[in-house]
């Protein structure tokens, strides 16, 4: 393979043929870019379609109610169904052990949070201290509700980022006082949620105090679990499917729903939801692979193609390396060594500028669906080297059979 | 230096077999400067081509410097052609992405000589065609007389037993065939021996036999006064 007289003879047919080099480079090359950027664009669409549905734990069961659509046991549809504390009581107690974290929410509407002279109307909620990990929040300062809050009704409030960047600017909000509807909460903590400025434009305060002092009594609006993960994700949906099942029949027996009515009690069951999620990825992620496989083939039959043209071409001028003393081996090596040189170069061109466009318009893509479009290098990797390999081999057997071309056939060539 | 016995070839196309060479013998000592003639479908390209070991006979014996073609393999043949025989061809044959003296070099390309020896040896041989300050032009940008000049100096780079040339003024006009045949002369003149396929009686005059082929045997081989070149051009 190193031998300088041949690389010398090779850069001199490279040089001397630029259109017919530039085209066996332009076809592995657009392959190869095309491909990096099919793979980028898969990626982001995965990264973005995820960062959509990371704001809540992959397996929340999240419970509400409505008015009941259905006649049952004599009474008339149109019922109002409330959520009271002894609901989520009697579940976290049936359920104890299969449950991972618990909470149920009291809403309060039109919540109006006022700092000094700052304020903006925010959804305030009163929860359980496990309501952080169920919506998945990040404390930046700071500390979530606790327990004590809960038993104590303590007023303390954690504000997500966005009320604390409106309110408090650049000062430090723990610890300072902000009105909640006209009543002194102390700020305890300040968190980030992975759903964005719609999710960080929230404030939280214990339920216990929120039913207290907003007038709640035992009302709740939501109740919402979490199972823990388990390691097989048909698995995991089956419990989740089977766990919210159990508790719908359950609350529809305790306030007297019809088990057939949709609308009074809801269970939703984010697991199912993820599995469709996870379906739809998978699904994006194969079109992408089948678009890639294919524009592989092309290029294969491409490099392919301009290889026997090549070699067509190269007919005579074999026939005279022949006459003049070439070897069947040296005229095989000589198309190969060529092809094989133009295609890497090219293929790892393609690489090159796929990635690059990737890194620098990348980032500049604003829409919600992809996001930081990335190639797997390994795999882009392998293309080339696939793409290479198969040059090679498509170069291989027209060359092998120019090379046994009997020279005095080829001089004939015109 | 050339022997060749009792040569046999038929070109088989389908049900029909064309039997070409019907027993040739004919034998060139060193030094000389023969021409093959005879009318077209005489057979003279292709004792040239089985002289130049580009094609194979079917029966017969060919002795190249004491050494037996036959049953050679096409690594072998390469080699034989390489180091023996140089060819000078009707349409030139050049490479046309190569300068003259690119050209000139690949022989010694094959033969393993290094990229510098090689041009100072092409270069060389350039200068005896009469060609050096054409060196670095293509193909392309020479006149046919000078392509011819530039295959001449390619067939002898690799300093060959024998130049086998196949009508090599069959493309160019009078004034210039004398000019390649006084270059012909002139190298035989030096020692070399040279066949030449001709169907020219002019240009087979300017060699010392004539070999006259009809119809796959010869009919005629006797030597000739030559007459030189250099005086018609």
């Amino acid at each position: 393979m190193f031998n300088l007289e041949r690389w010398e003879e090779i850069f001199e047919t490279i040089s001397k043929n630029k259109l017919r080099t530039f085209l066996t480079g332009l076809s592995v090359l657009s392959g190869i870019f095309i491909l990096v950027i099919l793979l980028g664009v898969s990626q982001g669409m995965q990264n973005g379609i995820s960062s959509q549905f990371q704001d809540d734990a992959a397996n929340v069961i999240f419970v509400w109610t409505g008015v009941t659509s259905v006649e049952y046991k004599g009474m008339n549809p149109g019922r109002v169904i409330q959520l009271r504390n002894k609901d989520y009581d009697h579940i976290t107690k049936l359920h104890k052990d299969e449950l991972e974290y618990k909470s149920s929410v009291y809403r309060i509407w039109g919540g109006m949070v006022t700092y000094k002279k700052e304020s903006g109307s925010y959804r305030v909620e009163g929860v359980y201290p496990d309501y952080q990990f169920l919506e998945n929040q990040t404390l930046i300062k700071g500390r979530h509700i606790n327990t004590l809050d809960i038993d104590n009704s303590t007023k303390s409030v954690v504000i997500g980022k966005k009320v604390n960047d409106d309110l408090f600017k650049d000062q430090d909000a723990i610890g300072k006082y902000v009105k909640v509807s006209g009543v002194n909460f102390k700020v305890v903590g300040v968190y980030s949620d992975p759903g964005g400025e719609r999710e960080e434009s929230r404030v939280f305060v214990p339920i216990s105090t929120a039913q207290k002092v907003f007038s709640g009594a035992n009302r709740v609006n939501f109740l919402s679990f979490s199972l823990p993960m388990e390691d097989n994700f048909e698995k995991a949906t089956a419990a989740s499917v089977d766990f919210s099942d159990k508790i719908e029949k359950q609350l529809k027996e305790t306030h007297d729903v019809a088990p057939q009515d949709e609308s009074a009690i809801s269970v939703n069951n984010s697991l199912e939801n993820a599995k469709r999620f996870y379906d739809l990825m998978g699904m994006i992620k194969m079109f992408f692979w089948f678009v890639g496989i294919a524009t592989i083939l092309a290029g294969v039959i491409g490099v392919s193609n301009i290889m026997l043209i090549i070699v067509k071409e190269r007919t005579k001028e074999i026939g005279i390396r022949k006459a003049l003393g070439a070897q069947p081996l040296s005229i095989v090596t000589m198309i190969l060594h060529e092809s094989i040189f133009v295609t890497a170069i090219a293929g790892f061109l393609g690489l090159f500028l796929g990635l690059v466009l990737l890194e620098f318009v990348g980032p500049m893509v604003e829409t919600e669906f992809i996001a930081n479009p990335s190639v797997n290098f390994q795999i882009a990797i392998t293309t080339v080297i696939i793409l290479i390999v198969a040059g090679a081999f498509a170069g291989f057997f027209p060359a092998w059979r120019a090379a046994r071309i009997k020279p005095i056939i080829a001089l004939r060539d015109e | 230096m050339i022997e060749i016995k009792d040569l046999h070839k038929s070109y088989k196309t389908g049900a029909t077999s064309l039997h070409v060479l019907k027993g040739i013998n004919f034998n060139v000592k060193e030094g000389e400067l023969v021409s093959i003639m005879g009318s077209s479908g005489s057979g003279k390209s292709t004792l040239l081509n089985i002289l130049g070991m580009l094609d194979e006979a079917d029966t017969g014996s060919y002795m190249l410097d004491n050494v037996p073609i036959k049953n050679l393999n096409e690594k072998i043949a390469a080699r034989y052609r390489n180091k023996f025989l140089g060819f000078i061809f009707q349409s030139f044959n050049l490479i046309n992405y190569k300068t003259a003296l690119d050209n000139v070099a690949m022989p010694l390309y094959y033969q393993g000589v290094s990229r510098g020896e090689r041009l100072d040896r092409s270069m060389a041989y350039l200068e005896k065609v009469g060609l050096a300050p054409w060196a670095k032009h293509l193909p392309n940008e020479l006149s046919g007389g000078q392509k011819q000049r530039v295959a001449i100096a390619r067939a002898l780079a690799s300093d060959p037993k024998v130049l086998l040339a196949d009508e090599p003024t069959g493309a160019l006009d009078t004034k210039t065939s004398y000019e390649v045949m006084d270059l012909i002369q002139g190298i035989n003149d030096e020692g070399k021996t040279i066949l030449v396929v001709t169907h020219e009686d002019d240009i087979a005059h300017m060699t010392k036999r004539i070999v006259n082929l009809k119809d796959g045997v010869i009919i005629d081989d006797s030597y000739v006064e030559q007459v030189r070149a250099k005086d018609h051009v």
